[in-house]
């Protein structure tokens, strides 16, 4: 009998804002849990999920982010953001990153770099983009070493045939 | 006593009555998603089975490694392929709450 072939996702990060880098993570995680192969691909700014001296330093800006009200620090402000003008301040994209990884924190969610480190430790595999890795000077020791390797888009092609894929 | 060809389970392969639980059992359990228990294994159902108590719902993977003193590569290596269910599953215990 031949063996069935197990369930894969795969997720393609893009981008590199401490927003954006959770989902994958999550879902990944959750994948892994329930017996799915897991493959993420990381290209663009979403190479900033497995660069070292980037990985911790991920940030929310607070400039043009419609949902980033002040109702999430607990003022009772209902659906004030906080005006573009101090967006701009210097030190707001510090204050608005530092208190989300807080709230990140405080559900026992692990920050990214040791998110990354527990999915490879599971048996996720992780890839960065050849094309971006050249296009942004970055050498594999630039990589934590959860990284696999650094791919063309048609080895992740080939690598994921059959998965599902998931834009992020 | 509760052996595998008497006791409840729902249709995703988790007990119903929690109370027909007992260390046999798991066993079986065990043996139904291919693994032989170890001393190992124990450390982990036992803890899974003590946080449940205290919070009423099986413990997540990362709660687990935490709690139990366990690394997130042998916990898959001890409960391979989909190790937040069948760990849930062999402790009698329901599908973990929360997504780490």
């Amino acid at each position: 009998m031949a063996e069935e072939k197990n369930r894969h996702i795969a997720f393609i990060c893009s981008k590199g804002n401490l927003d954006m880098a959770y989902p994958a993570l999550i879902m990944g995680w959750a994948a892994l849990g329930d017996g799915i192969d897991v493959t993420i691909f990381f290209t663009f700014w979403g190479l900033d999920m497995i660069t070292k001296d980037r990985v911790d330093r991920l940030e929310l800006a607070p400039l043009a982010n419609t949902s980033l009200k002040m109702r999430l620090m607990g003022l009772p402000t209902g659906n004030w953001g906080i005006p573009n003008f101090m967006g701009g301040l210097p030190g707001m994209t510090a204050f608005t990153s530092k208190f989300m990884k807080k709230k990140i924190e405080s559900l026992d969610v692990p920050p990214v770099g040791e998110y990354i480190e527990m999915l490879s430790d599971a048996g996720a595999k992780l890839y960065g983009c050849k094309m971006t890795v050249d296009m942004f000077n970055l050498k594999d020791e630039d990589f934590v070493d959860s990284v696999d390797s650094v791919v063309t888009a048609s080895d992740f092609m080939d690598m994921t045939e059959g998965a599902q894929i998931v834009f992020i | 006593m509760t052996t595998l060809e008497n006791v409840e389970l729902n249709e995703e392969g988790f007990i119903v009555n929690a109370a027909d639980w007992t260390e046999e059992l798991a066993g079986a359990l065990a043996e139904k998603e291919g693994i032989a228990l170890t001393d190992a294994h124990w450390t982990i159902i036992n803890f899974c089975r003590e946080k449940a108590v205290d919070s009423g719902a099986a413990p997540t993977l990362r709660q687990i490694s935490k709690g139990a003193g366990v690394t997130t590569k042998d916990l898959f290596k001890l409960f391979p392929k989909g190790p937040a269910k069948k760990v849930a599953k062999i402790s009698g215990l329901g599908k973990p709450e929360g997504c780490v």
